[in-house]
């Protein structure tokens, strides 16, 4: 479910986040309680706000007092763009190191990702 | 924040053992509090002064803002069910949940209803015949059904098959938004409870080795594994509570974090490194046998709390 590699808090933003880019939960629209979070995932009820609350900071989520937290207007542009910040660092740096391990040269390796796209469209 | 559980150099000694070695923990209230430890490292002889059980040889224990041992009104607040609690011979299930609620002002009929019927806990064999997982089961019901400001499970786990496991995370955590209270909560299944925990105190040999939140268990200790000689060479200086080694690799669990240049080496020479799990802290904890300039330098970075 969850993984050693990061705080839960952060992996449960990154999984509502998920949610919210593939249209799960669409703009204006009420994402689940931190305890409804909590029993679900079976995690300290305060570990899912702190979650819930990631996404609160930044703007993705908002919370209506007393009724509930929704996704706001532009979520889904504004965790594209932060997305797109974290994918160097997090998809491009490593395919780089492993090519590197493996000795695959830059054309062979560009070769493999034109190959990859046209294979996905 | 106040502190539902607040123990100040709390010793505890049977004869020439020391069980507990000033031990100074506190648990705020609200919290669900992982405590963790090998068998023997003091986590029952601890549940048992919380519950006012038992009496400390010195220090000072207070739950809720009182003294528990002898104090009613503290009890009334308070539910503790050891792990081998003892029933009357002719105790039936029936018997045990007619008189639970004397001593638990809030307990819930329907968690009691729905814990019971969940469990598949057999109304008509008498308690004493009771499997292992039967007799966690009636113990968690009464840890969960009383609703108690302070609730200590201790070992809630053993004997429970993987459907009542699940069973028990859900009714506590359901329960406890609804109702929140301070749970302490005493378990070898580490990885299965570890998300649960906003604390966690570790226990090993009757001192406190960590006490803090769960969040920030992953900065006191990392693993460092590769080739021996590199691993060697990188914690020479460091507290290594535990290492592991086979035809020329090791793996260390070491205090503390590592700097930044030690981080570059470590990479440059193909060692990897990675914060320690909680799984791994406390196994690493159990295997170490401390030095005592080793306590006294924990202590200055704040993990003994």
């Amino acid at each position: 479910m969850f993984t050693e590699d990061a705080p839960i808090f952060q992996q449960l933003a990154a999984r509502i986040a998920d949610d919210i880019l593939a249209g799960v939960h669409p703009e204006e629209s009420p994402v689940p309680s931190a305890t409804d979070l909590a029993v679900f995932h079976q995690i300290n009820p305060a570990t899912a706000s702190k979650g819930v609350n990631v996404l609160v900071d930044l703007g993705a989520l908002y919370k209506k007092r007393g009724i509930g937290v929704f996704v706001a207007t532009g979520a889904r542009e504004l965790l594209r763009t932060n997305r797109r910040a974290e994918f160097r660092r997090e998809y491009v740096a490593p395919l780089v190191r492993e090519a590197r391990a493996l000795d695959i040269d830059r054309a062979t390796l560009r070769q493999m990702i034109d190959d990859e796209e046209s294979s996905q469209q | 924040m106040t502190n539902a559980i607040d123990m100040q150099a709390v010793t505890r000694r049977f004869g020439e053992s020391t069980a507990l070695d000033a031990v100074d923990v506190t648990v705020p209230e609200g919290s669900i509090c992982g405590l963790l430890g090998r068998n023997g490292a003091g986590k029952t002889t601890m549940m048992s002064i919380i519950a006012g059980q038992d009496r400390p040889s010195s220090g000072r224990v207070e739950v809720l803002g009182q003294e528990p041992f002898e104090n009613e009104s503290v009890l009334a607040m308070l539910s503790f069910v050891r792990d081998n609690q003892r029933y009357p011979d002719d105790y039936r299930l029936h018997h045990v949940l007619r008189i639970a609620p004397d001593f638990a002002p809030h307990w819930s009929e329907e968690v009691a209803a729905e814990l019971v019927d969940g469990f598949r806990i057999p109304a008509r064999t008498p308690i004493k015949k009771f499997s292992r997982g039967q007799l966690s089961s009636v113990a968690i019901v009464l840890g969960l059904a009383s609703r108690a400001p302070v609730t200590l499970l201790d070992e809630p786990y053993l004997g429970l098959d993987v459907t009542a496991r699940a069973l028990f995370h859900d009714m506590l955590l359901r329960d406890y938004a609804a109702h929140p209270r301070t749970i302490v909560l005493s378990t070898h299944l580490v990885q299965e409870s570890e998300a649960l925990f906003d604390r966690v105190v570790i226990l090993d040999g009757g001192t406190v080795r960590v006490s803090s939140e769960a969040e920030d268990v992953r900065d006191l200790a990392f693993t460092l594994s590769g080739a021996t000689d590199v691993v060697q060479g990188l914690t020479a200086r460091s507290t290594v509570l535990s290492t592991h080694t086979v035809a020329g690799l090791m793996s260390a669990t070491v205090w503390g974090a590592l700097d930044d240049e030690s981080r570059t080496t470590a990479r440059d020479l193909g060692a990897r490194v990675a914060p320690a799990s909680l799984h791994e802290l406390v196994a690493a904890i159990g295997e170490h046998r401390p030095e005592p300039a080793d306590l006294a330098l924990h202590e200055k970075k704040g993990v003994r709390a």
